[in-house]
């Protein structure tokens, strides 16, 4: 029989002091030639918000497969509340998963989805019941139990399939891409969803996902995937502010890096100021001539690409503010751009050779 | 604008008309494509099969055995009244049921293991082994099954080496039962088979994450989401089985007798031609209330 935490545990503290959820140590997976996961160890508190972060092929989904019990590790442990489970076959261990298809059983309707996993487990159906009307209304279905998934729209499917996991009580929720079918709007409006329904049941969500929007919206703690390994781990204020390498920084957000005097710097396109002629910096700022090569007006922001004349390029977001009607007459002109010295990261420790890397270089 | 002008300058063919009007009559389309198929249908399958059932209510005179246009339910009546061919409709029946439950039950286990088990090649030569048989006539596998079964057949041969009694199965109804099963499997492994590939690896996974173990997940998810491609060869082998006569008059015993060989007989040697047609609608109709059956359980949205 699989444990579970109690639906409505109080709200554990915020502090490292909490006991892990799952803990990961030197888990490799290889899929024939490729290192799918290269050595990862990690952990994970309880009530944590956790997201893996990186570009497809980065060994996310086979990291969040070996957690649910999909995959066997080549290499390594997997502890779920300090229990070793790294042979336990997915039936037996106290996760559950929303797939990325979300996988509904076509032939039942969404009630039935959600009573599964309670009927699989023979508990008394009074109680399923009453857990499948509580799911159901957890993730805002109350009254369509009785369609089938094909009656649904992507957005609902997507809550089924979240209800259908979250009823069993997991110790640990593991979600694969769960927003990646549904369009921008949707997106939005389930991140906040997802966030809600993580703070009122207060369980551990490992979430996979590519988009550094959902990863820094969402999450307590980060960790950046490339190639298998783990290239930073933390809150998403320190993946953004304190990129550890030029991987991190061009994955989350834009990556503006230039060199100078040998170093490798990144300056977030937010942070820098565009002077026009008439304008003087601040005082401290540091201060370098450019080029307007290009000038993209996007509603809110406008950037700008600048050509610089020590050599680099720089892309530049400005509010707008006023009005931007005349933004795009900057094109071809020549202007200064104004950035603090400690808005500057210095990522020169040595890479690795990977090729992606040198994409926003 | 050079593009129409083009198009304008172009002189309208015999065949530009002809395409210019089945574009704007979209029923003319329609007409052309279906028409030859329709009208093979209609002419020779649905005329036939009315004519049979016109001629099922018409009587021979017993003397003559010259037909007579009498409308009358005589003929049906002896099927109903008449406890031999009474017998001889439900041992169809059964004996079409007992093979349609045999091969679905051989099929399924098969059938998964090439759809989500065997590696590629060994699909391939699976399918290989399950068409291959397909290709030999059916007379020819017919009579290998009597060789087998036979007295002095190679089935009582092997027994005998291994010093167990010898058995009797040729010309029973058990042997019917073991040809009809093997002649018949094929129509069975292959939509069971394309029904299996369908169902997605995450549904097994998802079973699997709620907490079923593998026999629980194939009696709730696999074999639901199969059941339609089980249905659609259970058409087969059950339409087959009931149609047939020659196994029965080969393999069969003297209390073996099908639907198919009355009708023969009937045709043939007692030249009532009306009572003949009369024992044929009934395959007819318990063929069109199976297919009822099956389309509630969707079978043919799996073929």
């Amino acid at each position: 029989m699989r444990e579970r935490a109690a639906l409505a545990t109080p709200e554990a503290p915020r502090e490292d002091v909490r006991p892990a959820a799952l803990r990961l140590e030197g888990v490799s997976k290889r899929y024939g030639r490729v290192l799918a996961v290269d050595d990862v160890s990690l952990a994970i508190a309880e009530g944590e918000f956790f997201t893996l972060l990186g570009p497809s092929g980065s060994g996310k989904t086979t990291l969040l497969r070996l957690i649910a019990g999909f995959e066997r590790p080549d290499a390594g442990r997997i502890e779920l509340g300090g229990k070793d489970v790294t042979t336990v076959p997915p039936y037996a261990r106290a996760t559950n998963t929303v797939f990325q298809d979300y996988a509904l059983f076509p032939h039942m309707t969404v009630a039935a989805n959600v009573e599964y996993g309670l009927k699989v487990r023979h508990l008394p159906r009074e109680e399923r019941r009453r857990r499948v009307a509580e799911g159901l209304t957890l993730v805002r279905l109350t009254g369509l139990g009785y369609r089938r998934p094909n009656q649904l729209s992507g957005g609902q499917r997507q809550r089924v399939a979240l209800a259908r996991a979250i009823v069993n009580q997991p110790q640990v929720l593991l979600l694969d891409e769960p927003l990646g079918a549904l369009d921008l709007k949707l997106r939005v409006e389930m991140q906040v969803e997802l966030k809600r329904i993580q703070r009122e049941l207060s369980i551990t969500f490992i979430y996979v996902t590519h988009d550094q929007d959902e990863a820094l919206t969402m999450s307590d703690r980060v960790a950046v995937l490339n190639g298998g390994r783990i290239e930073q781990l933390g809150s998403p204020v320190d993946l953004y502010e304190h990129p550890a390498n030029e991987f991190v920084a061009g994955f989350i957000g834009v990556s503006n890096l230039i060199e100078r005097d040998g170093l490798r710097l990144v300056i977030r396109p937010e942070r820098i100021r565009l002077l026009r002629p008439e304008e003087a910096p601040d005082i401290g700022s540091q201060v370098e001539d450019g080029l307007v090569q290009d000038v993209i007006y996007a509603g809110m922001v406008t950037r700008y690409a600048v050509q610089l004349d020590r050599g680099g390029r720089l892309l530049v977001v400005q509010q707008n503010t006023e009005s931007a009607a005349h933004a795009s007459d900057l094109r071809g002109r020549r202007v200064r751009l104004a950035w603090r010295p400690e808005q500057v990261f210095n990522i020169s420790t040595p890479q690795s050779d990977r090729p992606e890397l040198q994409g926003n270089a | 604008m050079t593009v129409g002008a083009l198009a304008r300058e172009r002189p309208a063919g015999r065949v530009t008309r002809v395409q210019a009007l089945l574009w704007r009559r979209s029923w003319m389309r329609a007409a052309l494509l279906l028409g030859p198929g329709l009208t093979w249908f209609v002419v020779i399958y649905l005329a036939s099969l009315v004519l049979l059932l016109i001629t099922a209510f018409w009587q021979i005179n017993p003397f003559t055995t010259a037909i007579e246009r009498v409308w009358n339910i005589d003929n049906f009546r002896t099927l109903v009244t008449d406890g031999t061919y009474r017998l001889i409709i439900l041992r169809t029946i059964a004996l079409a049921a007992a093979v349609t439950i045999t091969d679905a039950v051989l099929a399924f286990p098969f059938a998964y293991y090439m759809a989500r088990v065997a590696s590629r090649r060994v699909q391939t030569a699976l399918f290989a082994a399950v068409l291959l048989p397909l290709w030999a006539s059916y007379l020819a596998r017919v009579y290998a099954w009597i060789l087998i079964l036979n007295h002095d057949g190679v089935l009582n041969w092997s027994l005998l080496l291994l010093h167990l009694p010898p058995a009797s199965l040729g010309y029973t109804n058990w042997a019917m039962w073991i040809v009809f099963s093997y002649i018949w499997l094929p129509f069975m492994i292959i939509p069971t088979y394309a029904a299996l590939e369908r169902i997605p690896q995450s549904y097994l996974e998802a079973a699997a994450d709620l907490g079923a173990r593998q026999g629980q997940t194939t009696w709730d998810i696999i074999l639901p989401l199969a059941l339609p491609g089980i249905v659609a060869g259970s058409i087969f082998t059950f339409s087959l089985t009931l149609g047939d006569y020659v196994t029965p008059l080969l393999v069969g015993g003297a209390g073996s007798s099908f639907i198919g060989n009355v009708v023969y007989g009937n045709v043939g040697i007692a030249h009532n031609i009306p009572f003949a047609a009369a024992l044929a609608v009934v395959p007819v109709a318990v063929m069109a209330l199976y297919l009822l059956g099956a389309r509630r359980l969707g079978a043919f949205e799996a073929m």
